[in-house]
């Protein structure tokens, strides 16, 4: 009895904290107040159903509550304005369809660009994304991102006091602003992913949820806009990624890198639903940059084996991406990576070589550890062995560091 | 909702405004431009350029005597130059007028948005 309350109100509020919260923002005026009131009534829920038993319909219990506190906390807040017995009805009538479900579609959005606002830090706008947009609580937020949870509820209720009193629009983004404040959204969506996807150790499976919650949170955005081509890359990206899930670790939890992978594990069905949604985004005007990585993921699921990969058109592609990011030096260990790959071998090294002089690589260890593959497809392995030598001092990640390793291991055996 | 823009730069790297008159308005036209475009926007509710932070004097009265320190509040690598008070609908708006500032070429605009003390509104 006491657990299955415990499930149903974990259930609801995973499932429907956002559209309890979204339409209260918008009508109590502020993040506080909306969330205070949808943080009462579950704990109302909680009391109640304990001592009472489930109800027949614990959604409309729930919509009841939260609106009932709603008005009195709006009577509360407007008191000064008018008479006691006009307030009472006007109130009453303010909420009365608060939950009905015809602004649903408006309120998810609004709700979306507002906790992604790029006037709040990144940390906050996925905190408070996590928390409201998807129904997170504070406890699981802090978990997945390994931080207290009275400081991931102290960042939350900065970044409320924030939006409420910075007069920050609890809008849609007008068309000028549209693109820089869907950026930001974006942004904020495939960090969410990012953090779970590049997790490792003992806390990889806690923060591999964050992946589904990435993904999720692209479906919603998808389904709200459906015809962005930003999104529908970023989606697709994510689906790609996600679909080699299965492949990315071994039995005993380390890394394979995507050239030794087993193919058969990736999730194809989900590959075949990504291509799509790729096609649909490179034909935006200008082409995202989610749009073209999300090209290159496509190139790489489709191959049947690393050496039949489509490196030729990755090479370009990266490229582009270079180009795009003002020649970001991790970008262009990709591209010379591709160059290799794609049959110019030496081409790759030089352009490697040229990378490992910048200031701005010393200490990325993915650079000799890339120059290190390359060396071994070339067949110079003790050139090889040093080169992963050189990623091994620089590599962290215990993940990582085991996958290079083995790497070193197998050249020294070899050579 | 009123916005507090408030102008910060490095006062040493500032080039001293030209002498020449004809030049000087050359010099001075981005801000003419965009106090008139502030202006005809109807936002602007007030602003100024500051003289630099040497002929600052900072005061406090921990006791209710009152101590005078030469120079600004903090030291710091960036100085307050100037300000605007802007009315503006949301922060997204006052954000893109501080965005068109020209000092936001080589320093940086802070927006604050000013509190409001309360009472009846009007």
């Amino acid at each position: 009895m006491r657990a299955e309350v415990q499930q149903t109100v974990a259930a609801l509020h995973r499932q429907h904290y956002r559209a309890l919260t979204a339409p209260l923002i918008r009508i109590l005026g502020g993040f506080e107040a909306a969330e205070d009131v949808v943080q009462e009534a579950f704990a109302a829920a909680l009391q109640a159903w304990h001592r009472d038993g489930l109800p027949d319909t614990p959604l409309a219990w729930l919509h009841r509550t939260a609106r009932n506190r709603a008005i009195d906390r709006y009577r509360r807040s407007v008191r000064w304005q008018a008479r006691a017995e006009v307030l009472a009805a006007e109130a009453a009538d303010r909420f009365e369809h608060v939950f009905d479900g015809d602004t649903i579609h408006d309120d998810a959005l609004r709700l979306i660009f507002t906790c992604c606002h790029p006037s709040l830090s990144p940390q906050a706008q996925i905190g408070l994304t996590l928390r409201t947009v998807c129904g997170l609580t504070s406890e699981q937020v802090a978990r997945a991102f390994l931080v207290s949870t009275p400081t991931l509820q102290q960042r939350l209720v900065r970044a409320r006091q924030k939006l409420d009193r910075a007069g920050i629009a609890y809008a849609v983004p007008e068309p000028a602003q549209w693109a820089a404040r869907l950026s930001s959204v974006l942004r904020t969506v495939y960090l969410v992913f990012n953090e779970g996807y590049v997790a490792s150790e003992g806390e990889g499976l806690l923060r591999g949820a964050l992946c589904e919650e990435g993904i999720r949170l692209g479906q919603l955005l998808h389904e709200l806009l459906p015809d962005e081509p930003a999104v529908q890359g970023v989606l697709a990206l994510m689906w790609l990624h996600h679909a080699r899930a299965a492949a990315r670790t071994d039995a005993a939890g380390d890394l394979v890198v995507l050239d030794l992978q087993d193919r058969s594990l990736w999730d194809h069905a989900r590959i075949a639903e990504a291509l799509p949604l790729v096609e649909a985004s490179l034909r935006g005007r200008p082409v995202s940059t989610y749009a073209i990585e999300a090209a290159i993921a496509a190139l790489h699921a489709q191959a049947p084996t690393a050496e039949a990969t489509d490196w030729r058109q990755i090479a370009v592609l990266y490229g582009e991406l270079g180009r795009r990011s003002g020649g970001n030096p991790v970008v262009a260990v990709s591209a010379a990576v591709a160059v290799a790959m794609a049959g110019d071998l030496a081409g790759g090294l030089a352009q490697l070589d040229a990378l490992a002089a910048l200031p701005a690589l010393q200490g990325y260890h993915w650079l000799p550890a890339a120059r290190g593959d390359l060396l071994r497809r070339a067949g110079r392995l003790p050139e090889a062995a040093e080169a992963y030598a050189g990623a091994l001092a620089a590599a962290r990640n215990p993940v990582e560091r085991r996958y290079l390793q083995g790497r070193l291991a197998a050249c020294e055996a070899d050579g | 909702m009123q916005y507090l823009c408030l102008i910060y730069s490095d006062e040493s790297q500032m080039p001293a405004p030209p002498s020449d008159p004809a030049e000087f308005a050359a010099w001075m036209q981005p801000w003419t431009d965009y106090n008139a475009a502030l202006a005809g926007a109807g936002v602007l509710r007030g602003g100024n350029a500051l003289q630099p932070t040497m002929t600052a004097t900072t005061v406090s009265a921990p006791a209710g005597e009152a101590v005078f320190t030469d120079g600004p509040f903090a030291e710091t690598k960036e100085q307050l130059g100037g300000y605007y008070l802007l009315d503006c609908p949301d922060l997204d708006t006052a954000l893109r007028w501080a965005a068109q500032c020209p000092a936001a070429r080589y320093g940086r605009v802070e927006v604050r948005p000013v509190m409001d003390v309360g009472g009846a509104p009007g």
